[in-house]
């Protein structure tokens, strides 16, 4: 038998049974939109979680001194040793010196907290900083602790004229900062954004900090597949200079985003799970119907078995009626949950892209449950004894 | 009282049985039936209903298989077939004509009548080509893309003797095929049957009624499984006494 003609005569028999049809098909529309929407936010989700990430810049690792006030302590120059020793593993190292700070608005009276970053005239190339105006700090900057800071996009916009800031004075704690350049906007220039940063020289942040020694430092790797090798060196020095492995912590930025991308991808998995069981009730739900068309079309199958047709055209005829119906399911519910999940993503501001794979997939695994399901109503029907199926009313 | 007794039958019953086990009850529907089918005949298997006319035809029609005895189908043994084996007999050796048409009714008529093509496994071109052939033969043409609720029962009748004879079977098995007309009707279909016995085709018809049997060349009277006449028409008694009762009436009138 003709597979176009079956497909005709399988949509004309669904359209001539619309309700019934669409009740049949919902489970499975809803089991496809589900599972496209899951994944098209987790994917959505993930990925911006990485774009965070990957600002950080993924070769970095982060070593943090958890031995503050003990006598021994890493001064920056120990891992600059170590950097220039160890130059096929590293690139850069810079010490970070976060501090919070009370900040005047040039333009007013009001002050304001802001946390301020301290670093060495490396940082730009570990954190893939690049300024648009005036310049990063350097060397001498950090040498002679001279008052000047870089910002970011949030502080130019909100303080000063476009283009206008650098040259200008901001007061941090008190004391006026020279602005010296301003950073590419990472973000949207937003409260709470990346954006929203200020960089001093090191030395300058440790005293602000009130921290005698540096607290922490972030390591850029020349190749972020030697990762083991690196932490490996890293610690060496590291227990050397402070005397055990319990004062300090290491943490590479890749090794935190392949354990989320490994949760991401667990729980994206148990969703789909769960989205895939209401695939298998919308599935039982299509055989159901299908029993019941074999029994209401029994005429039929005894006409069409009287003309001669074979168990196989029969068999096809009920299988291809069944994967029709859910591929058709499919296909809304590929359409509304790509439409769900563009709404959501909108709602919560990420990029959702429903990806090729899990659109093919589930038009794919629609098909095959009206197979499967279809199956053991199409072999009642090719079974039926033709003489009783002609005398059925 | 056959044309062709030095040619093979075209059908040959030898001594068959049908015997259903209902609980402790045997109900022989065959009885012990023999008889043979010659090439261009017309012949009408009559009886009562329980008579076991239609289990005869079942058998004919390779819907059924006997219990016991041989059944010949141009000279191949066609009793212990399998259900895809009966099948393609069904396509390619049998035309069906049953009393209520049994077209599909979300079918236009040409594609009714294209169905047993289809499954016979020709091209698309020579289902359309032979299905509109048989649509002319049978007076229906302009109505090919009409479906069978649009037609009057004569018409629809018309279309499935147009499907029946589409795909040239050997034989035309025709089920009470007047069961569900008007005497007019009735009788433009038998006469349309006449002539397609004319034209060469072997024709079987089962009924109940003299009047429709007593057009037939031959008459197979079936009774309680077994026959009890097998000859010309006319020379039945039931026959000729319901013609004789007929024509009484008739003339009262």
């Amino acid at each position: 038998m003709k597979f176009s003609k079956t497909i005709e005569l399988a949509i004309a028999s669904i359209r001539s049974n619309k309700m019934r049809s669409f009740l049949t098909m919902l489970g499975i529309i809803i089991g496809v939109a589900a599972v496209i929407i899951l994944v098209s936010v987790m994917d959505g989700i993930t990925g911006q979680v990485s774009d965070v990430f990957e600002g950080f810049g993924t070769n970095n690792i982060t070593v943090s001194i958890t031995s503050r006030g003990s006598t021994r302590r890493v001064e920056p120059d120990n891992l600059y040793e170590l950097i220039d020793e160890n130059s096929h593993l590293f690139l850069y190292c810079s010490p970070k010196v976060t501090a919070t700070v009370n900040i005047k608005s040039p333009n007013s009276s009001e002050t304001s907290y802001a946390s301020v970053t301290g670093i060495d005239e490396t940082y730009d190339e570990i954190d893939l900083l690049s300024t648009t105006q005036g310049r990063f700090l350097q060397f001498v900057d950090i040498e002679k602790m001279l008052k000047v800071c870089v910002i970011g996009t949030y502080y130019e916009q909100e303080y000063y004229d476009r283009g206008k800031a650098v040259g200008q004075k901001i007061k941090l704690n008190g004391d006026p900062y020279t602005i010296i350049g301003v950073l590419e906007e990472q973000s949207d220039s937003s409260e709470g954004s990346a954006d929203q940063c200020i960089y001093i020289p090191y030395t300058l942040a440790s005293k602000l900090s009130r921290n005698a020694s540096i607290g922490s430092y972030v390591v850029s790797m020349k190749d972020s597949n030697r990762i083991e090798e690196a932490k490996a060196v890293l610690e060496m020095k590291l227990t050397e200079i402070l005397g055990s492995s319990d004062f300090y912590n290491i943490t590479a930025t890749q090794e935190i985003l392949d354990e989320m991308n490994s949760i991401m991808d667990t729980l994206k998995g148990a969703l789909i799970l769960i989205a895939g069981i209401s695939l298998l009730v919308g599935g039982i739900g299509i055989m159901n119907i299908m029993l019941v068309s074999v029994t209401e079309r029994t005429k039929e199958i005894g006409i069409r078995k009287s003309l001669g047709a074979k168990k196989k055209h029969i068999m096809q005829q009920f299988v291809i009626e069944a994967a029709t119906v859910s591929g058709i399911g499919g296909l809304l519910g590929i359409l509304l949950g790509g439409l769900v999940a563009y709404v959501i993503g909108i709602i919560m501001s990420i990029t959702v892209i429903p990806s090729v794979s899990a659109v093919i997939v589930a038009f794919s695994v629609s098909v095959g449950i009206g197979i499967i399901f279809g199956y053991l109503p199409a072999k009642n029907a090719a079974t039926l004894n033709p003489i009783d199926a002609l005398r059925f009313e | 009282m056959n044309q062709n007794t030095n040619s093979a039958p075209l059908v040959e019953f030898q001594n068959i049985y049908k015997i259903y086990q209902t609980g402790d009850v045997e109900v022989r529907a065959l009885d012990g039936v023999s008889f043979s089918i010659y090439k261009g005949e017309f012949v009408a298997i009559i009886g009562q209903s329980g008579s076991g006319k239609s289990t005869c035809m079942n058998i004919i029609g390779c819907l059924d298989v006997p219990t016991e005895g041989t059944y010949l189908l141009n000279g191949d043994d066609v009793s212990r077939l399998t259900d895809d084996e009966q099948a393609e007999i069904r396509n390619k050796t049998l035309g069906f004509i049953f009393q209520q048409y049994n077209l599909l009714p979300k079918l236009t008529n040409l594609d009714n009548v294209k169905l047993p093509l289809l499954y016979k496994g020709l091209r698309e071109s020579e289902q359309e080509e032979l299905a509109m052939d048989a649509l002319r033969r049978v007076g229906v043409l302009d109505k090919a893309y009409h479906k069978p609720s649009q037609l009057s029962g004569g018409q629809q009748q018309r279309i499935s003797i147009a499907r029946a004879l589409a795909g040239s079977p050997s034989i035309i098995l025709a089920d009470e095929p007047t069961g569900a007309l008007d005497s007019k009707t009735s009788k433009e279909v038998i006469d349309f049957l006449i002539e397609l016995n004319k034209q060469g085709n072997t024709i079987i018809l089962i009924t109940h009624d003299n009047t429709i049997a007593a057009r037939a060349k031959r008459v197979i009277r079936v009774h309680d499984g077994r026959i009890i006449f097998d000859g010309m028409a006319m020379e039945d008694e039931i026959i000729k006494s319901t013609l004789s009762a007929h024509i009484k009436k008739e003339a009262e009138e």
